[in-house]
């Protein structure tokens, strides 16, 4: 018998609080634009931060409360993320080159003489704080990989041998976490470039030629021959460093030949 | 009964190795680089030319700036340079490069070891002589001396507390000084309280120095308005807060002045300086510096003219030795590690410490075990294991309701923690990031 009861009573109360939960729902019932879980959906939800915002469900909230898409890109879904949200919403999408990180900096220890050794907290942020480095630059890649624990995607590695950072291009969405995450400002986000040729200067030395000659081997010294070379007018030497502006560059490669430290990189034109 | 600060504070061994070296005179390096900014503030800007010929004590570089100090020569010579060079962390810096031709001294300055005891000039007259000495702050932070003791408007000085802690393991210095040169010290303290206007000065010595604390009594005896008070052996016990607390039991309020408390902390070697910039004319151009570690094979006390490089007082002590793995500026727990031998000492070195691998090595690091090891030894009362977190995570608006900007850096939570966790390292960062946020505030 004691059983029946017990049941009763909890299908009792069951169905009590069944109703006044349904009423109170009822009552303070939130009104959400069903758009933003549209998006949010469409969204690869990574939450990255690469476009700016705490993550995908925020970036869906800006992008559905905005008018238009002109200042809303997700670097890690691109053009076809972008595409399908301006379709779900009825408005025009604005096409972006994709981006993909770019390590500046090819000071391995046979060009980058080491001359003392770090033994504090592994982490490039802290290293920045206390001193220069570990050569004699003091401006390029600290090699301690605050970059690899920032990429959400498994894209950055680094070298065990040589503490040289590389990125992976596949695994890379150009959401700029691990540029936003290098003290040294050493990372770079640069267009893929028409099949993956990509032209830059992979140094960001701003010493005098000689400081940087005697640092590193292969650093730039800004000489300024790439700039003369150059038929696109793309570079320009400041700091006694040489940028080139991917706006303007072609690609074409002629200032990687002339550079006389090899600190220009022209990569591979994908076939 | 011994005096100590009430919260947190670590015990490390003391390794006062150089207590019984007698103090010497390094010899004159080949040639000096004086760096332009050693003092908390502003850098100096030089005054002289390359090609200048310079006498020992002749100004070389004017303050540019309210908080700024002068700079004056350590040698005499000719000036070679004036240029960017690597400090001890390896960032540029400008410097005045001397080289040393022989040791003239500007005429006015008076070298002799006669103790000059009687002093007629107005506050006002002393503190324009110590800002023309160059004085700095010489426990370390090298904040210039005539700001401090020129209180803000409406905040009165109650009380001078000279510092002769000296909390910091290996370093010996101020122990020295203390033992070879009270009556300076105590002349040094006089005239500070002139310039405050002041009539009580306590002058605080940990339980280790008794020789430094029965020379200071005597000292004391000689002058009005002075007291040693002895003090418990605990790090960080020469910080400003702790000190404080420890002697006249009052505490700094968060984000406020130790003047809030009525005390004005000076280093003794801070008052040395003053006693020899008052009463001998002789301007901020050399300090004493301990040569000292485990594996060096003689432990030195040296007298160092301000721009030598640190290589020199290694060769002094007859190099570095193989097992060396590091070499620090200051004392093992607030030091900065020498990256660029090259670099030269400045007004607030007090030591070159050389440790093995096995005395610096890191334990590896492991979880955090939640023993609130940390938060004990916290002579700030904060909480170390949380501010590293919001450190790591990038939180600054967290970290500033956790009062990160109370942090003194003095390294205990590092020092105390079982599980190697880089704490200060990231507290450091926040630290930064949190009080430049503060400023842009204010702006």
């Amino acid at each position: 018998m004691t059983i029946v009861y017990t049941i009763a009573c909890l299908v009792a109360l069951g169905l009590f609080f069944a109703v006044v939960l349904y009423f109170v729902a009822q009552k303070f019932k939130v009104e959400e634009d069903p758009r933003i879980g549209q998006v949010e959906s469409l969204l690869p939800g990574a939450n990255c931060g690469g476009c700016g915002n705490a993550g995908c469900r925020a970036f869906a909230e800006k992008v559905v409360a905005a008018d238009s898409l002109d200042d809303f890109f997700c670097p890690v879904g691109g053009n076809e993320v972008m595409a399908r949200i301006a379709g779900a919403l009825g408005r025009e999408a604005v096409e972006k080159e994709p981006m993909v990180a770019v390590v500046r900096c090819q000071g391995t220890a046979e060009h980058c003489q080491k001359l003392n050794r770090y033994d504090g907290a592994p982490s490039c942020r802290v290293a920045a704080t206390l001193y220069s480095g570990e050569t004699g630059c003091r401006w390029g890649c600290i090699g301690l990989g605050d970059c690899v624990s920032a990429c959400e995607f498994g894209g950055v590695h680094l070298d065990p041998r040589t503490h040289q950072v590389s990125i992976d291009t596949g695994l890379c969405t150009g959401c700029g976490g691990c540029a936003r995450a290098c003290p040294h400002h050493v990372i770079e986000l640069r267009p893929r470039g028409p099949r993956g040729r990509r032209v830059y200067v992979s140094c960001v030395n701003q010493d005098k030629g000689a400081l940087t000659r005697k640092a590193c081997t292969i650093g730039c010294i800004g000489c300024g021959k790439c700039a003369k070379v150059c038929p696109f007018e793309a570079i320009r030497i400041e700091n006694n460093l040489a940028y080139i502006d991917y706006t303007k560059c072609k690609g074409c490669g002629k200032c990687a030949a002339e550079c006389p430290t090899h600190a220009i990189v022209a990569t591979p034109i994908e076939k | 009964m011994k005096k100590t600060f009430a919260i947190g504070g670590v015990h490390p061994h003391d390794s006062k190795l150089s207590r019984q070296s007698a103090v010497e005179e390094l010899p004159l390096p080949e040639t000096v680089a004086i760096s332009m900014a050693q003092h908390l503030g502003a850098p100096a800007t030089p005054i002289v030319a390359v090609g200048d010929k310079v006498l020992v004590g002749q100004l070389i570089a004017e303050p540019s700036g309210f908080v700024s100090a002068p700079v004056h020569s350590s040698v005499s010579g000719t000036v070679k340079a004036i240029e960017p060079r690597a400090d001890l962390a390896g960032n540029p810096v400008p410097h005045v490069v001397i080289e040393v031709e022989g040791d003239a001294w500007l005429p006015e300055i008076d070298r002799t070891p006669n103790f000059v005891g009687d002093m007629t000039l107005s506050a006002e007259q002393i503190l324009a002589r110590i800002k023309e000495a160059g004085i700095v702050g010489l426990g370390g932070a090298a904040f210039p001396t005539h700001i401090k003791l020129s209180p803000p408007p409406g905040k009165k000085a109650e009380v001078l507390i000279l510092n002769g802690t000296e909390c910091e393991p290996y370093l010996t210095s101020d122990d020295h000084i203390m033992r070879d040169r009270p009556d300076e010290i105590a002349m040094g303290a006089q005239i500070m309280m002139k310039a405050l206007g002041v009539g009580r000065c306590y002058i605080g010595i940990e339980e280790n120095k008794p020789e430094a604390i029965k020379a200071m009594r005597i000292a004391a005896i000689r002058f009005g308005g002075l007291e040693v008070v002895r003090l418990k052996k605990k790090y960080p016990q020469g910080g400003e807060k702790q000190l404080i607390d420890a002697i006249i039991g009052r505490r700094v309020p968060s984000l406020g002045l130790p003047i809030d408390t009525g005390a004005v902390v000076q280093n003794v070697g801070t008052a040395l300086a003053v006693y020899e910039a008052v009463q001998k004319h002789k301007p901020l151009i050399d300090n004493m510096i301990t040569v000292t570690g485990r594996c060096l094979p003689v432990q030195k006390n040296f007298l160092v003219r301000i721009g030598t490089p640190f290589s020199k007082l290694l060769e002094a002590v007859g190099g570095i030795p193989e097992n060396a793995a590091k070499i620090i500026s200051g004392g093992p727990m607030m030091g900065k590690a020498i990256s660029n031998l090259e670099a030269t000492t400045v007004k607030a070195s007090s030591a070159v410490l050389v440790l093995t691998e096995k005395e610096t090595k890191r334990r590896p690091e492991g979880p955090c075990i939640r023993c609130g090891k940390c938060a004990d030894a916290c002579p700030m009362g904060l909480q170390p294991f949380l501010l590293y977190k919001l450190a790591k995570m990038n939180r600054p608006d967290e970290m500033e309701q956790e009062k990160v900007f109370d942090c003194i850096e003095c390294g205990c939570c590092l020092y105390t923690c079982p599980a190697g966790i880089p704490l200060l390292d990231l507290i450091r960062i926040g630290k930064a990031d949190v009080m430049k946020i503060m400023r842009s505030r204010k702006k």
